[in-house]
């Protein structure tokens, strides 16, 4: 897409992006309380500008594996926000007619490969995607979004290594929000800067702002731009923080309030309002203005899902297996 | 040529190799299936005709190579996988049971998984308990993927390119001692598929039903040629494709002999064969059964090293040929 601070528009994009994630969320936790969804969520409240910005990098037919925290990645790369919500909420216009439900959205209009229900599991698919498009000289870029946690998994491991010795079109994003569940990235890694992974693939390894939409948006384009010529993957380290519990059963046992509220004096959303105020790219009018506009469209996501017919246990059967066809 | 007769290592090379030539988005990847020529010679010279990006080397990385063929099937490609041994399927476990057999269902049926997973399994190599085990309840029990055990070169080459056709994940297991040897029957020219899900009946008797799997489809052969010349009558039967399942012919043969033995290599707890007696315990066939149901499987052990213990772990044609004598001749 281009630049957040290039023009209005693009600025535009990126506030509204990050807006409509942020009350994406905060609809679902309230949908959560009310006991109108079941099962678990993972929000991202406080990671917003990691895959805004990523995304703004990438065209719509570049893909993206995510994770169980991936409602974000799937807002950020274009998905509709009714279907997304009829998900969660069981319904058949949901995304995966009710199949799948939060840690399963893909969606292939925009690219997006599905978030995934194992920690890891998505980046040996977005390197395999990265393999097709190399394989088919299709020119567009896998990104596989993931957490801290995931680094520690040997999927990550054998994927990276693959998309360096065969010098996929590929990015390996970590959100690295401090913890995966209750470990800490201190407990868990025995360096202090996961990029530094990167060297042990040969690929470049790059640490970035994660709260900083225009930042990742940086770092993000100079990662496509080298996988699209053809030199390889990128490890990108973005320094986020999950404001919220890993999941509904998450009592904060592992991290303190001052923490947590430090990380909130580093909202993503305020920091981009304050640099395109400061840039005059757009006004205080303006940036008010995409903020209703988010909320209402998360309004009117959920008054449509709400509404809409619940999914049916009757063709659960035909639906394990794609037809053969003749 | 009709009477042409190869081994199934070659049959399985002449299916990968006709896929090739019908479609550029099929490609092998695997260890060693490049200018190795595979660890058991099945991908042989293909590395050489179509090319090192067809015939893909990988790292040792099982999970990663699967899910790089999980992820290239989302986006266009058809990949065979080649595990070097069917074992080692334990480390890519995740891709294959969690991603690549679910994706379909759990996605809402936006994404599909055309990916075929070919692997060696079977004892009978002195390779020991982590080389030559036969692990097809692993993949049978988990919804979402087809698979597929061929006994012999001409179904294996029919079997693998409705298998590569198909759009769904298909797990494609290939006893390692039948790589080496020419089946009965010739292996015809051409691209012929042989449609999964439909069992074979391999010859028929009147006297007993003899449902076998794999290897222990030929060994079966053997014992039905030895009592057919003394007068009793064998029904074989090989499903070829375990996932999914097709029942009927065992139904129809039971019928008529009253008689049924399930014969697999792999442990007899929890395995595959018991779905056979499992439904036939449930339907109406059932009580056409004159004779209890005999199951000969393996021992419930890790596969052995010493040659006459691994002999010892698995049904031989010594056992076969006494259970099928013993249950003709006690039920009547």
């Amino acid at each position: 897409m281009g630049h957040p601070l290039s023009s209005p528009e693009h600025a535009h994009h990126a506030l509204l992006y990050m807006w409509r994630i942020r009350k994406f969320e905060e609809a679902v936790e309230d949908l959560f309380g009310r006991g109108m969804m079941h099962g678990t969520m993972h929000l991202s409240i406080g990671q917003e500008a990691s895959p805004t910005g990523m995304c703004m990098a990438m065209t719509l037919q570049d893909q993206i594996t995510s994770t169980h925290r991936g409602h974000g990645h799937c807002i950020a790369k274009g998905a509709d926000l009714t279907r997304m919500i009829a998900e969660l909420l069981g319904k058949k216009i949901g995304y995966c007619g009710g199949r799948g439900g939060s840690m399963h959205i893909a969606d292939v209009e925009t690219g997006n490969l599905g978030a995934n229900g194992v920690v890891g599991g998505g980046i040996p698919i977005a390197a395999g995607a990265a393999l097709a498009s190399k394989m088919m000289k299709r020119g567009t870029v896998a990104v596989s979004f993931f957490g801290d946690g995931a680094m520690n998994e040997g999927a990550f491991h054998e994927a990276a290594n693959m998309a360096a010795i065969w010098k996929l079109p590929m990015i390996l994003f970590c959100e690295n929000n401090k913890y995966g569940m209750s470990s800490s990235t201190e407990k868990a890694f025995a360096i202090d800067n996961l990029a530094d992974r990167g060297k042990g693939y040969g690929i470049p390894g790059i640490n970035v702002d994660g709260n900083d939409v225009v930042a990742v948006y940086e770092v993000a384009q100079v990662a496509v731009d080298r996988a699209k010529a053809g030199e390889g993957p990128t490890l990108i380290i973005a320094e986020t923080y999950r404001w919220k519990g890993h999941s509904r059963s998450d009592k904060n046992l592992y991290r303190t309030k001052e923490e947590i509220e430090e990380w909130r004096t580093k909202d993503p959303i305020p920091k981009f309002i304050a640099r395109v105020l400061e840039e005059g790219v757009l006004t205080q009018e303006q940036c008010d203005l995409i903020q209703n506009d988010a909320i209402e469209a998360i309004k009117a996501a959920v008054n449509e899902a709400v509404k809409a017919e619940p999914a049916e246990p009757s063709g659960l059967l035909d639906a394990v297996f794609k037809a053969v066809s003749a | 040529m009709s009477d042409r007769m190869l081994t199934m290592a070659e049959a399985v090379r002449e299916a990968m190799s006709i896929a090739f030539d019908e479609r550029p988005e099929v490609f092998l990847l695997g260890e060693d299936v490049g200018i190795y020529g595979g660890a058991f010679g099945v991908s042989g010279d293909m590395y050489h005709r179509y090319g090192a990006e067809r015939v893909l080397d990988t790292p040792i990385a099982e999970l990663g190579i699967v899910g790089a063929a999980v992820g290239a099937a989302l986006s266009g490609m058809r990949p065979i996988v080649e595990i070097q041994f069917s074992d080692f399927t334990a480390q890519a476990m995740d891709q294959i049971a969690n991603q690549a057999a679910k994706i379909h269902f759990m996605l809402g049926g936006a994404l599909h998984v055309p990916m075929v997973l070919r692997t060696p399994q079977g004892s009978g190599t002195g390779a020991a308990a982590q080389h030559s085990q036969n692990l097809e309840p692993w993949f049978a029990s988990v919804p979402g993927l087809k698979v597929v055990v061929p006994s012999n070169p001409a179904d294996a080459k029919g079997l693998l390119l409705a298998a590569i056709d198909d759009p769904n994940p298909v797990i494609f297991l290939e006893h390692k001692l039948l790589y080496k040897i020419p089946g009965r029957d010739p292996v015809p020219e051409g691209a012929t598929r042989i449609p999964l899900g439909v069992s074979k009946v391999v010859r028929e008797g009147k006297d007993l039903t003899i449902v076998a799997t794999g290897i222990m489809v030929n060994k079966s052969w053997e014992v039905a040629e030895k009592l057919a010349a003394e007068g009793i009558g064998v029904t074989l039967i090989d499903p070829r494709t375990i996932s999914p399942l097709d029942m009927q012919p065992v139904f129809e043969s039971v019928e008529k002999t009253g008689r049924l033995m399930v014969v697999q290599e792999g442990p007899a707890h929890a395995g595959f064969i018991n779905e056979v007696i499992a439904q036939m315990a449930g339907s109406s066939t059932f009580g056409s059964l004159i004779a209890p149901i005999k199951r000969l499987a393996g021992m419930n052990i890790p596969i052995p090293y010493a040659p006459q213990l691994e002999k010892a772990a698995v049904p031989q044609i010594d056992d076969i040929e006494a259970a099928a004598r013993e249950i003709v001749k006690n039920w009547r």
